[in-house]
């Protein structure tokens, strides 16, 4: 029988080289004659060890990382295909210990199976939750996900079952399932890598959803920067039809759920979910006025769920192994996992899987080994462009939703970006501003012009224009913005912007003019 | 370029036909158009209007409210620097400045040779591998300026 050879064929594996070493691991074994077996899997997510190539052994799965293209004749001269050792041997895949430490429950599978192959899924307890599911009515799937304690991973951590039940219980002929796939926040990659890694498991999540609402019709938005998780799962659906699972009568059951992918076209507003449904209704990504809830009128007027990615990818381990096995991860409010994204300048960036509560010191300095630089933290900046920048001296802040809203930030979709002590937090600051502004749909005065205003007060303020002044400015508009947006882009901005201001005043000093000398 | 007018509408209007049955054509008929043409004739908004029963500024609102579409075809290759925070943190904001002043272009602009098309991304959902690019469509993670100059020939 073949040796199986894992190569992941995840977007950041492959941008740090992982095609080429597929090809010549291929290469090399064809001219040595080996009988080995390719398969391209979702990534682990531990990125300072891809591309990580596995071999299957008799002892389990071996590691070897991160391997380029140079070490291909090495690998073969150590006689990896049986697991031999080599400088870049790992040991077993699963006693990594940045792995072995995780509780993976919504990624259980990623990495581990190859992403397009249902015969994998299944052998690995896949399809148990709609399984279990079809057993249940409408009302005791949304009791189950009420009951996990799983709230909204896209940003604003609204209880899932909540969602679901408002939608189960609006009369309509027509329901809708939309994915939030739109993933716009720097630092996170949860949703691309189980996408591309497990996409089964959204496809599984989404049943769930239309079975427990009464929606027959499911959709992912996804962004255009997402070509391979688009393609992954564009194939998984494919299969998933042509084995009964979507379709006129899923698994037998005579209930229809289908379901496509819509793709975006580069505007980080349409992450809202309004938005989202303007743009998939052909219109432009401009936030609506709440209410009507999506929830009662959605995509084309009608009623529609619509959760990211992740939460929705959580519920099958509900409905497999129960709403108080979910629940029992997690502190305070804050139930179950999350997969924490560590990224920026980090030495071990990655997806940590792990319940609410570990300490952010804990995540960004244990589990995420301190800076790539070498150089002290400075900062890290939690939950995308619209989360707050914490200092060293609030590393004690459990990740939990309302532990971090006391201290003036937010969880978001649970990405943290770290910097060394040599980021300018008044340009982090001035960023944020002018993000908001390129993003902003448009809608909003505070927002749209607030932004652009915001980022004249900051050059202003480093050129030394009347510095105190500039400071009042930048604080008011921020209060404006807070107030007078209708979104969470515009009302958010003052999150990194003041969050910088508060923690940071020195890097808020006029400028000596050398910088200027460009 | 000898493709007239005409051969355009028809190439658009067989797009539209294809695609019109979805429920919220306009975006997936835009991105069709793209792929076919490499950009968004002007042309076509009228054709697509038509077929969609909407007005042709209509099209042209939405066609110009994201930021993937183009109203002019983009240059033989395609270079997409993230700018997000993430790269930041490993040194984005040089890597572009050094590309732009190498190709001697700003952002989402084209070089006089039409040969490089440069422009910002915010975040390839890459952000533990940054800083990040897309050159052609293909991903690189910790790249350096060297390298995605090398990849584009310039
Ligand atoms: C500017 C902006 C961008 C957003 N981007 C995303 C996104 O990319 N993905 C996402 O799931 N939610 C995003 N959200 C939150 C959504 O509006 C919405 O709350 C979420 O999709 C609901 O799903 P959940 O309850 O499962 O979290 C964004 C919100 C705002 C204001
Ligand atoms: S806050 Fe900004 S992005 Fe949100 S609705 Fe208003 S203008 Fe649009
Ligand atoms: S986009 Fe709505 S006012 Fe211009
Ligand atoms: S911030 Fe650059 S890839 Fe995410």
């Amino acid at each position: 029988m073949s040796i199986k050879v894992y190569v992941p064929l995840d977007s950041g594996s492959v941008a740090l080289g992982a095609d080429d070493v597929a090809s010549a691991i291929a290469a090399k074994a064809s001219k040595s004659g080996a009988d080995i077996k390719i398969v391209r899997n979702g990534s682990f997510g531990m990125y300072w060890l891809e591309p990580m190539v596995e071999v299957e052994t008799p002892r389990g799965r071996v590691a070897y990382g991160p391997v380029s293209t140079d070490d291909i004749d090495t690998l073969f001269e150590a006689d990896f295909l049986t697991g031999g050792d080599h400088k870049l041997y790992l040991g077993r895949t699963q006693d990594i210990p940045f792995l072995k430490s995780q509780s993976r429950l919504t990624f259980q599978r990623c990495g581990i199976i190859d992403p397009v192959s249902l015969e994998d899924y299944r052998a690995n307890e896949g399809l148990t939750g709609v399984e279990n599911a079809l057993k249940m009515t409408d009302e005791e799937i949304v009791k189950a996900v009420t009951d996990s304690g799983l709230r909204g991973r896209g940003g604003a951590g609204f209880p899932t079952g909540i969602k679901w039940n408002t939608v189960r219980e609006a009369p309509a002929d027509q329901k809708y399932i939309v994915c939030n796939a739109d993933e716009g926040d720097s630092g996170t990659f949860a949703d691309r890598m189980i996408m591309e890694g497990e996409p089964f498991v959204l496809i599984e999540g989404m049943i769930i959803a239309g079975l427990a609402t009464g929606a027959t019709k499911g959709y992912v938005y996804t962004r255009s920067e997402y070509p391979t998780a688009i393609d992954v799962m564009n194939e998984a659906i494919k299969v998933a039809r042509a084995a009964g699972v979507l379709g006129d009568n899923i698994l037998g059951s005579g209930k229809a759920f289908d379901m496509e992918v819509r793709m975006g076209a580069g505007a980080y507003v349409c992450g809202e979910e309004t938005s989202l449904l303007n743009s998939m209704e052909g219109k432009r990504g401009v936030v609506r006025a709440k209410p009507p809830l999506p929830a009662l009128e959605g995509f084309l007027g009608r009623p529609t769920v619509v959760n990211n990615v992740i939460s929705l990818c959580s519920v099958p381990v509900i409905l497999e192994k129960g709403a108080e096995y979910y629940r029992d991860y997690g502190m305070g409010r804050s139930r179950g996992t999350i997969p924490i994204q560590i990224a920026g300048n980090v030495k071990h960036g990655g997806l940590y899987e792990v319940g609410f509560g570990l300490t952010l010191g804990e995540i960004v300095e244990q589990i995420g080994g301190g800076t790539a630089s070498g150089r002290p933290i400075k900062a890290v900046q939690v939950g995308g462009p619209l989360g707050a920048y914490f200092p060293k001296e609030l590393f004690d802040t459990p990740f939990d939703y309302e532990e971090f809203m006391k201290r003036d930030g937010l969880i978001g979709h649970a990405g943290i970006v770290v910097f060394d002590d040599t980021v300018d937090m008044m340009k982090q600051a001035r960023f944020a501003m002018e993000f908001c502004a390129i993003e902003s749909c448009g809608k909003c005065t505070p927002c749209r012009i607030g932004s652009v205003r915001g980022t004249e007060v900051v050059d202003k303020l480093e050129r030394g224009e009347e510095p105190e002044l500039q400071l009042e400015l930048l604080r008011d508009l921020c209060e404006t913005m807070k107030f007078g947006s209708l979104c969470a882009l515009g009302g958010f901005t003052p999150y990194p912007v003041l969050s910088a201001l508060t923690h940071f005043p020195d890097d808020f000093k006029p400028r000596a003019l050398d910088i200027a000398a460009e | 370029m000898s493709e007239t007018t005409e051969d355009q509408n028809v190439r658009v209007a067989a797009i539209c036909d294809q695609l019109i049955t979805l429920e919220g054509p306009l975006l997936p008929i835009l991105h069709e158009v793209q792929e076919e043409f490499g950009f968004i004739p002007d042309g076509a908004l009228q054709t697509i209007a038509k077929k969609l029963n909407l007005s042709r500024a209509e099209v042209h609102g939405v066609a110009s409210f994201y930021h993937d579409f183009r109203e002019e075809k983009a240059g033989k290759h395609v270079i997409k620097i993230c700018r997000a925070e993430a790269c930041q943190a490993m040194g984005a904001d040089a890597l572009g400045d050094k590309v732009r002043r190498h190709l001697n272009v700003d952002w989402s602009q084209t070089t006089a040779d039409r040969k490089v098309t440069l422009e910002p991304v915010f975040c390839l959902g890459l952000c533990a591998c940054a800083p990040a690019a897309m050159i052609d469509g293909k991903v690189v993670g910790r790249v350096s300026a060297d390298r995605i100059l090398e990849k584009v020939g310039s």
